[in-house]
């Protein structure tokens, strides 16, 4: 695999270190690194060869400031160009018709009725009403697919058996009309943009209801054919949009750098997971970063921002002060770290270079911290406030009561006593441990139950 | 008919547009020092990767020096040779019975409708098949599946919506035993790779159905979408790592991509494709030819 992009500059263009400006010669051997970089990321070819040379004529020459290397300057310009190319803000819905409607179209596979789902939940979080209307008749099962993912998400879903999919349409936004939903999201069938049959059909629906937004869903993990699909979707249909799903892996989504280039059309959002409110806004300088391999800190930032309660957080500070940290507050803690997503996404926003080799690849546990959200939860009232009471009976009970093992529950009695004294001492020195050690550069042991 | 006329049947105006384009490089001709470049573009467009491709082409160049070859059919035939070569790895075949089969893959690779194809493709061979619907977790995959097995015929095995996919798959080789079915096709969740606690679920499947087939060896299938970049590689190499993969399905070849991927998914792994998927249709699975595949990827 490719590491991470801009120590891999850094290193070969150490050499260079305390030149004025980036000549010729250095601007060219770090094109070539970072033209492999974006074809790794599935960055079509031809829009590789265009952006390295207006990225090229742009380095050139150009004075590296002070504070950084040049591989590090190249690398800034780099970025900065490939957001400019992204779209320099986000992009928002447009709804603002009467009775907006919004389609999703694509291929098959790429998440369109999951996405559907998505974005009515987020819609929905923004103080709206959408009803879904089940317009995929040809997949067995989707429109029963779309139905449950709307009900278990208390959204309303329309279909009418045996309609075609522009009359389900239709009577969807009737139904809108008639009921105050709003907006309308179609749930097209997946198609191959080659099948010119098919495609008239989202015509003939595109023509008829004239819905406001028209989104394609793409799939992050997409090659070099995202130009073709997206050429011929906006050709014959006419996008306003683009969605890109399954951004949860590892898949560098260089497709979103083709389709935006090829066709204009903005990012609007990106499916993160599959659950139902796994999908975000989508942030061109934080794909950027992703594409190049550089992590993703702004995202990280945010998340711990917006899950962290920080009423929660001040208590909690209190209580480590005066060291009655118990197995309760930890179990929050857990739970307020669990809030933010997978853990394996929190370790892969992280940028490469500041950990150590392997750690990306290691993977994150999620049941090991089941497994000790179980051991907490077998325990009583009691024994969470004062853990000391609990004897080699009680340890047997509790690791029957969560299919653990005695060990297990041993192994984390003792970490948390180690905890607790540790912030006994910390609680002495009256500053806030973790901001410290980050500050000082350096990871702490990491989370204590691996 | 065979694949290369699948799929030049029934193709638009813009594949033919996009194949005309790649086309005008392999007019006939000598070769120009510009040709390496553009059969490395080609193959990069194909999916088969920046470094796969400098690397097949690099080889090109020295045997088409050494061999003293000045056409350009010549040399593109040489590397059509080589993708072929390549690609020619023997496809594991069982005998036993029953024949199980798994099927694994990324979400929306196409598993579902594969698994149903496959099903088509051993009842033509009059044989007795049993399809389970082990995706307990995306809505409706069961409803998809059962819908499937009514049209190719089979039997299918399935639970409740969100059971463990293991205990299905427990279920279905015990129900397969008392049938005396010959074939088991095994549905299982799309999951991604990178998702530890999935690739774990698998793995417990995996386990059950080694237990359950008392050391008779099965076949794990991935499936691999033909639009998937580079990220196929991540795909196989961590599938693999959990359940040995014994050989890929490549989906959705009817459109654009040309599912170049493979090629280094091959070099890198020695993994060997079985089956492409051509089309929506029951009967559009055709097995792997390596000639026809190389081909269609240099078009």
């Amino acid at each position: 695999m490719l590491g991470n992009l801009s120590e891999k500059l850094q290193n070969i263009l150490r050499q260079l270190r305390g030149k004025g400006r980036l000549s010729e010669k250095d601007v060219d051997v770090a094109m070539r690194e970072i033209r492999l970089a974006l074809l790794e990321a599935d960055v079509n070819f031809r829009v590789v060869k265009d952006f390295i040379a207006s990225v090229r004529e742009r380095s050139v020459g150009e004075e590296v400031l002070k504070s950084l290397t040049p591989g590090q300057q190249v690398v800034k310009i780099v970025h900065q160009e490939l957001t400019g190319l992204l779209g320099e803000k986000q992009s928002r819905l447009s709804l603002s018709s009467s009775l907006p409607a919004i389609m999703l179209v694509g291929l098959q596979g790429s998440g369109k009725t999951t996405t559907a789902v998505k974005l009515a939940n987020y819609l929905r979080r923004q103080g709206r009403r959408p009803l879904l209307a089940a317009a995929d008749t040809y997949r067995p099962g989707a429109v029963e697919q779309l139905r449950v993912l709307s009900e278990s998400a208390g959204l309303t879903c329309y279909d009418q058996p045996g309609a075609r999919p522009v009359e389900i349409c239709t009577g969807a936004c009737r139904l809108a009309e008639r009921e105050g939903y709003d907006p309308v999201i179609f749930d097209t069938a997946g198609r191959l943009h080659l099948d010119q049959e098919m495609m008239a059909e989202l015509q003939e629906i595109k023509g008829s209801l004239n819905p406001e937004e028209v989104l394609l869903v793409i799939d992050a993990m997409t090659g070099q054919d995202a130009v073709n699909t997206s050429v011929e979707f906006n050709r014959q249909i006419g996008l306003t949009g683009v969605i890109l799903t399954k951004l949860d892996g590892d898949a560098r989504g260089g497709a979103a750098l083709s389709v935006r280039a090829v066709t204009g059309c903005p990012l609007k959002f990106v499916g993160v997971g599959e659950k139902v409110d796994a999908l975000e806004p989508f942030y061109p300088e934080r794909m950027a970063s992703r594409i190049l391999g550089m992590g993703d800190m702004l995202t990280l930032i945010e998340k711990a921002g917006a899950e962290l309660d920080l009423e929660k957080a001040r208590q909690l500070e209190q209580k480590l002060r005066r060291s009655q940290f118990t197995f309760d507050d930890f179990r929050e803690q857990l739970e307020q770290l669990r809030r933010m997503g997978p853990l394996q996404d929190l370790v892969d926003m992280l940028p490469g270079a500041g950990l150590p080799k392997g750690m990306k690849q290691l993977p994150v546990d999620e049941g090991q911290l089941g497994r000790v959200e179980a051991i907490i939860s077998s325990m009583t009232r009691v024994e969470r406030r004062d853990p000391s009471i609990i004897n080699s009976s009680r340890r047997r009970r509790i690791a029957a009561g969560s299919g653990t093992k005695i060990q297990d529950v041993n192994r984390l009695l003792q970490q948390f006593s180690q905890m607790q004294r540790m912030f006994k001492q910390i609680g002495g020195m009256g500053k806030r441990p973790q901001f410290k050690r980050l500050k000082k550069g350096k990871r702490g042991k990491g989370f204590p139950f691996r | 008919m065979n694949l290369l006329q699948r799929f030049k049947t029934g193709l638009t105006k813009s594949r033919q547009e996009f194949t005309r384009r790649l086309g005008q490089l392999f007019t006939p001709g000598e070769i120009t020092p510009e040709f390496f470049e553009q059969l490395e573009e080609a193959l990069i467009l194909g999916d088969v990767g920046a470094v796969t491709a400098s690397e097949l082409v690099e080889a090109l160049q020295d045997r088409a020096r050494q061999e003293r070859l000045k056409e350009k059919e010549a040399v593109k035939g040489l590397l059509v040779s080589q993708i072929t070569e390549l690609l020619e790895t023997p496809v594991l075949n069982l005998e036993t019975e029953p024949l199980v089969i798994l099927l694994v893959g990324v979400n929306g690779s196409g598993k579902t409708t594969t698994a149903a194809k496959l099903a088509w493709i051993y009842r033509q061979q009059e044989k007795k098949v049993l399809l389970v619907a082990g995706d307990t977790f995306r809505a409706a995959a069961i409803d998809q599946l059962q819908i499937w097995a009514e049209r190719a015929g089979a039997d299918i095995i399935k639970q409740q919506p969100g059971s463990d996919p293991a205990a299905v798959f427990f279920d279905a080789l015990n129900a397969a035993r008392a049938r005396r079915a010959q074939v088991v096709i095994g549905d299982t969740a799309g999951r991604l790779h990178t998702r530890a606690n999935l690739m774990q679920e698998l793995e417990k499947i995996q386990r059950v159905v080694n237990r359950s087939l008392e050391g008779q060896p099965h076949l794990v299938w991935l499936v691999v979408d033909a639009t998937t970049g580079q990220n196929g590689l991540a795909q196989a190499r961590l599938f693999n790592q959990s359940v040995p993969v014994d050989g890929l399905v490549v989906t959705k070849l009817d459109g654009t991509a040309r599912g170049g991927i493979v090629v280094a998914i091959q070099k890198a792994l020695g993994i060997p494709v079985c089956y492409l998927g051509i089309g929506e249709g029951i009967d559009d699975l055709a097995p792997f030819r390596a000639g026809e595949f190389a081909r269609a990827l240099l078009e």
